[in-house]
């Protein structure tokens, strides 16, 4: 009986009724039944696994006092600038050597093709097993590195994950471009092979050829793609918990944690989970306007993923 | 005309000529490009093919002395006290990566349809939200969601594992597969129609017989991805019956006295099934990442 009433109440209202046949999109009753059905397990899902966790993670975090403590610890001021260096040079290095390659890969030829399919193992292999070996690679005594370094040049190799900060971290940085490079090379590659072959012809007319042809045609058509990307590869790597956790560790003494690493470490290893949530949750200032800038660009750009 | 001939044959060399040099630093980037992809993948092999436990001394040589095949035969007979669930992690690794496929073929085939075939106004909105999901840090979402796991006792159960996964598949494989929709007539499904078939008899005799080919790719990327991933495996499952290959790596990597070779050659054969399919279906991999052409 209520809900009739309210029915009887609500349906006078032209823009609620407007409303409601908008949501439908002229379906009727049971095909609308159907429809909603058919999304539900979707819907259930997000709510589950994404929407329930992530407000119980705003929760844990929620408390100033912990962040009161995080700003005064000196790993997590460690961290947070590891995190900066991570991202400005790592993603964008990346970025750009990928924006090069890809010119590279345009070649033709039969190697190039061949090579591309070798470029691209780093990304066909699992995270896990490369980064280990990468690790054993950079040990001091046994390692690959060391051992080639000492038959060639006959020098002693740095210890380059357990003496310097700067060292790991840029071990940390190079493994990390060597994983992700190949994916988004082939993605800036597929971007240049979109370009009409015309606005070369016509720009070689023109006098177009070598550098001027990248500045004034290849570059200024990639870079909304290219600006995408890297603002995907931002928030992506933002994340990253497994490049610092097999390379370095977050060693020596700590030094080279990231954000994500640090706030599991604090989450599981020191069993304090609001501490590790308020740590990722300190990245916020940081990932709001990188993802406002996406969909903004996402939703007035042509670029599509 | 012989004259013409060899003043243009002269041009054509000179031409060659000038060319040499960029000719010479693509072939010098191509030989550093292939050092730099493969030297980690070599290094697993030199360490796993390492007949002695324990140090692996790399003595100068481009491939070890007596290479053995020692350490595979060890992972694949459980011959180690470290490997002694080898082949029932697999199973593990195997049987998640089977449930993320299932579940995220039939989740997001159902809500595809309903979205692209049905024109569920507003809905579109939805499949798009749901993109935001890549935008949430993943340590973010993993403390919380292991904790509420952990909280409702499904620490250590394989079905929270797949949970995991089937979130992160999804959303991309509704895009891929909305993409993919566009290409089938929207007739088919108005004939079923008139024909008297209800929307789910649609669903099941025409659209997904129609999309079997996005479908496989997208159950294909599931797999690839419950296959790889790590940090939920890790954080949830804490028995080693329950562990997956991943999982068991990493004990591998965190203790001090393991067999180096043994853990490489374990690493090689985890990391040869997905290298398999992703060159087998390389051609679509890239194709259904480029999905609908980056109009830049």
């Amino acid at each position: 009986m209520a809900s009739v009433s309210v029915i009887d109440v609500v349906r006078p209202s032209t823009g609620r009724r407007s409303f409601v046949r908008n949501l439908r999109g002229g379906l009727q009753g049971s095909e609308y039944a159907w429809a909603i059905a058919f999304c539900i397990p979707y819907v259930g899902v997000f709510v589950a696994f994404v929407i329930f966790p992530v407000l119980y993670g705003l929760w844990l975090g929620h408390a100033p006092s912990l962040y009161v403590e995080l700003f005064h610890d000196p790993i997590y001021q460690q961290t947070v600038v590891n995190t900066i260096i991570y991202l400005a040079i790592g993603v964008n290095l990346k970025m750009f050597l990928a924006l090069l390659l890809s010119g590279f890969f345009m070649r033709k030829g039969w190697w190039v093709k061949g090579l591309l399919m070798i470029y691209v193992l780093p990304w066909a292999v699992p995270a896990l097993p490369t980064f280990i070996s990468i690790h054993w690679m950079l040990n001091t005594e046994w390692g690959l590195i060391n051992n080639v370094l000492w038959d060639i040049f006959h020098v002693d190799g740095p210890g380059w994950l357990d003496t310097s900060r700067w060292l790991a971290l840029g071990s940390v940085i190079v493994s990390y471009i060597w994983k992700n490079m190949p994916f988004w090379t082939v993605i800036l590659l597929a971007g240049r092979m979109a370009i009409p072959q015309e606005l070369y012809e016509a720009g070689e007319v023109d006098g177009a050829t070598g550098l001027k042809r990248f500045f004034h045609i290849s570059f200024p058509l990639l870079a909304n793609l290219y600006l995408v990307c890297t603002l995907l590869s931002t928030i992506f790597t933002l994340g990253d918990f497994n490049t610092a956790n097999f390379i370095s560790g977050g060693g020596p003494a700590l030094s080279t944690h990231v954000l994500a690493t640090l706030g599991i470490r604090d989450a599981f290893e020191i069993a304090r989970p609001q501490l590790g949530v308020a740590a990722v949750l300190s990245a916020l200032p940081l990932m709001i306007p990188l993802v406002m800038t996406l969909m903004h660009k996402l939703r007035t750009s042509e670029v599509q993923l | 005309m012989t004259a013409v001939a060899a003043a243009r044959r002269r041009a054509a060399a000179r031409r060659r000529w000038r060319r040499w040099p960029v000719a010479l630093g693509s072939a010098l980037l191509g030989l550093a490009l292939l050092c730099w992809s493969l030297l980690p993948v070599y290094n697993m092999l030199l360490i796993a093919l390492d007949p002695d436990e324990g140090d692996v001394e790399f003595a100068g040589a481009i491939w070890p002395d007596e290479p053995s095949l020692n350490s595979f035969r060890a992972v694949l007979a459980q011959d180690h006290w470290y490997l002694e669930d080898f082949w029932r992690q697999f199973g593990n690794s195997f049987y998640i990566g089977l449930l993320t496929m299932a579940l995220t073929v039939a989740v997001a085939s159902l809500a595809s349809f309903a979205v692209g075939r049905m024109r569920l106004a507003k809905a579109r909105l939805l499949t798009n939200t749901a993109l935001l999901v890549y935008a949430v840090p993943a340590a973010l979402l993993a403390i919380p969601f292991v904790r509420l796991c952990q909280r409702y006792g499904l620490a250590d159960n394989v079905w929270a594992v797949v949970a995991a996964e089937v979130t992160f598949a999804i959303p991309f494989a509704v895009l891929v597969l909305q993409q993919y929709g566009t290409i089938i007539p929207l007739e088919f499904d108005e004939a079923a129609r008139i024909d008297g078939a209800s929307p789910f008899q649609v669903y099941w005799h025409v659209y997904l017989p129609l999309m079997a080919p996005a479908l496989a790719a997208v159950g294909t990327y599931a797999l690839l991805l419950a296959w790889g991933e790590y940090v939920y495996q890790y954080l949830l499952l804490s028995s080693p019956r329950n562990w997956t290959v991943a999982v068991a790596i990493e004990q591998f990597f965190d203790a001090d006295e393991a067999p180096w070779n043994y853990m490489m050659a374990l690493a090689i054969v985890y990391a040869l099934p997905p290298i398999a399919t992703f060159y087998a279906l390389r051609r679509y991999m890239t194709a259904g990442l480029t999905m609908g052409g980056i109009k830049g």
